[in-house]
């Protein structure tokens, strides 16, 4: 992918994310994912049924990293398996860390491969995923209760 | 003038905006501190040989330098620390602890910085007292006339910084400590921002207790000092036990601790940075600190001027003076612009600042902060403002 698509999705997530806006409904598990070292400052929800991902939202506050990437991981993990978007996840954090990956797997997600190369943008890059992480990795258990 | 000749840091084909978190070190700050470790490392009080006694004596007399800094009455007055952090702590933990009681108020504003909240904020969770907030003018300012509305029978303490570290406002201490001691309430001041900028005359001024740190006036990181009036300053239980500090135990009933200022000083000191402030000190003397002043605050107009011609541009203290400013790019993140003026080697703040109860009175939570200081120059201004004029910002910090 080239450097001026890469931007142009970059911005367009930003400027207009995906599902951003909470729904606040019951049939969801939220959670909040902050930043320790700036503000960045998301709150997720996350539905799913038979171990489909049904619908992810997010709201907050962050950089056009963090929000564009969050916006890019939503509209790429919906409908996926359990397994398969913690695959997909395993995977771009793979990416972040430099570490071999499956880059087909990503797909627009790659754009953001080269993030390494400014150290302090690669926790903005992965805020709002690991944030999703946390919610797949917990829905069973919150929805038990 | 020019200070390249006298800061390494400034060699570095760099632009250093960001001095409200930490000022630049002159080389006779490090050579101080080099000397120290290379020609008579050694601990201080301790030995009875020469090379000790020479770090006792460049300790105690840095002691000296600091107490004529800010006029105070006696040595015994300064305690050393780690930093403005450790001192606001042990104001609030070794003394106020002891002495408010459930309902006794504190004000605070909105505009300080979190060491100057959250150790209120606990004792409020530990023993009852109510952190209030002395409201800001439009300009975000302290006025007396708000200082006064907000006292109340049950106010105890004022605990305000002389220069906040996001509008750089400095706040009238002086007639603050008048109107507070004639109804018996405590003055803290957090001087992180102001000590080494200003004036701080703690007499003068008649402050009860004041925190700084080295690092924000030349001096290294990991330093402090706490001033305290003496007779309540020898109330400030030590929140460290160990050596240094004791003369004699045997058990725990038989304990005899040293007087001011050692009681408060527990363990092995930090006895470089503490002679590299004092070197610090020389330093800032050596130039005048009307002459920094003046310096900074002409610099400060003089961007405020340039910033204006920047479009897009919002600029939320511009009518206080102070040597920061703060603004924000429209739709750009505040990180976002800071990490695009990084691509430049421009070095600015961006965020909360620590002040994280400020997006109250702002309404946004982060801002993009320049903090100049006397070493800064148009040249670094006029660098900022042209990597400002620039359509493309946001599309530029992103680095893909």
């Amino acid at each position: 992918m080239n450097s001026d698509l890469k931007r142009t999705l970059i911005l367009e997530n930003y400027e207009k994310p995906f599902h951003k806006g909470l729904v606040k409904d019951e049939s969801y598990i939220n959670g909040s994912k902050k930043s320790s070292t700036c503000i960045d400052n998301f709150d997720i929800e996350l539905k799913m049924e038979d171990g489909i991902i049904k619908d992810i939202r997010f709201d907050g506050e962050a950089c056009a990293i963090a929000t564009s990437s969050i916006s890019i991981s939503i509209s790429k993990l919906i409908g996926k398996t359990k397994e398969e978007a913690l695959n997909i996840i395993e995977n771009y954090e793979k990416m972040i860390n430099e570490d071999e990956y499956d880059k087909d797997l990503l797909e627009e997600l790659i754009v953001y491969e080269d993030i390494h190369k400014q150290p302090s943008r690669r926790k903005c890059a992965t805020l709002g995923i690991l944030g999703i992480k946390e919610l797949i990795n917990r829905y069973d258990n919150d929805k038990k209760i | 003038m020019d200070y390249k000749s006298d800061f390494p840091m400034l060699n570095k084909e760099i632009v250093y905006f960001d001095n409200g978190a930490t000022t630049l070190k002159p080389k006779s700050v490090i050579d101080a501190m080099n000397d120290y470790y290379c020609n008579y490392s050694s601990n201080s009080h301790r030995g009875e040989y020469k090379i000790s006694l020479k770090a006792s004596s460049e300790f105690e007399n840095v002691r000296e330098k600091v107490k004529k800094f800010i006029n105070a009455k006696e040595n015994d007055e300064i305690v050393f620390t780690s930093g403005a952090t450790e001192s606001l702590n042990m104001v609030v933990n070794g003394f106020f602890k002891n002495i408010l009681k459930e309902d006794d108020e504190v004000l605070i504003t909105k505009s300080e910085h979190a060491s100057n909240i959250l150790p209120w904020f606990e004792l409020e969770n530990e023993i009852g007292i109510k952190v209030k907030y002395i409201p800001l003018d439009e300009d975000y300012c302290v006025t007396m006339d708000n200082v006064k509305k907000s006292i109340t029978e049950k106010t105890k303490v004022i605990s305000l910084a002389h220069v906040t570290n996001v509008i750089g406002d400095i706040r009238p201490i002086k007639e603050i400590t008048r109107y507070a001691h004639d109804r018996g309430i405590y003055v803290v001041v957090d001087g992180a921002q102001s000590v080494g900028h200003t004036m701080v005359d703690v007499t003068d001024l008649d402050i009860d207790f004041l925190g700084f740190s080295a690092h924000k006036m030349l001096g290294a990181t990991g330093v402090g000092v706490l001033y305290g009036k003496y007779e309540l300053l020898d109330k400030v239980k030590p929140s460290k036990y160990g050596g240094g500090m004791n003369i004699s135990f045997s058990n725990p009933k038989e304990i005899e601790y040293k007087d001011l200022p050692f009681k408060l000083e527990a363990g092995t000191q930090n006895i470089a940075g503490v002679i590299g402030l004092g070197k610090a000190i020389d330093y800032i003397n050596d130039i005048g600190l009307d002459n920094i002043e003046e310096t900074c605050l002409e610099l400060k107009q003089y961007l405020v001027n340039k910033l204006k011609q920047v479009k897009n541009i919002k600029i939320y203290n511009e009518n206080v003076l102070g040597s920061t400013v703060a603004f924000n790019i429209d739709n750009v993140f505040s990180q976002d612009v800071a990490i695009y003026l990084d691509k430049y080697n421009i070095c600015i703040r961006s965020g909360s600042h620590c002040a994280k109860k400020l997006e109250d009175e702002f309404g946004i939570k982060n801002t993009c902060r320049v903090s100049i200081y006397f070493y800064n120059t148009r040249e670094d201004v006029d660098k900022l403002v042209d990597a400002l004029k620039n359509d493309n910002i946001l599309e530029e910090s992103l680095g893909v």
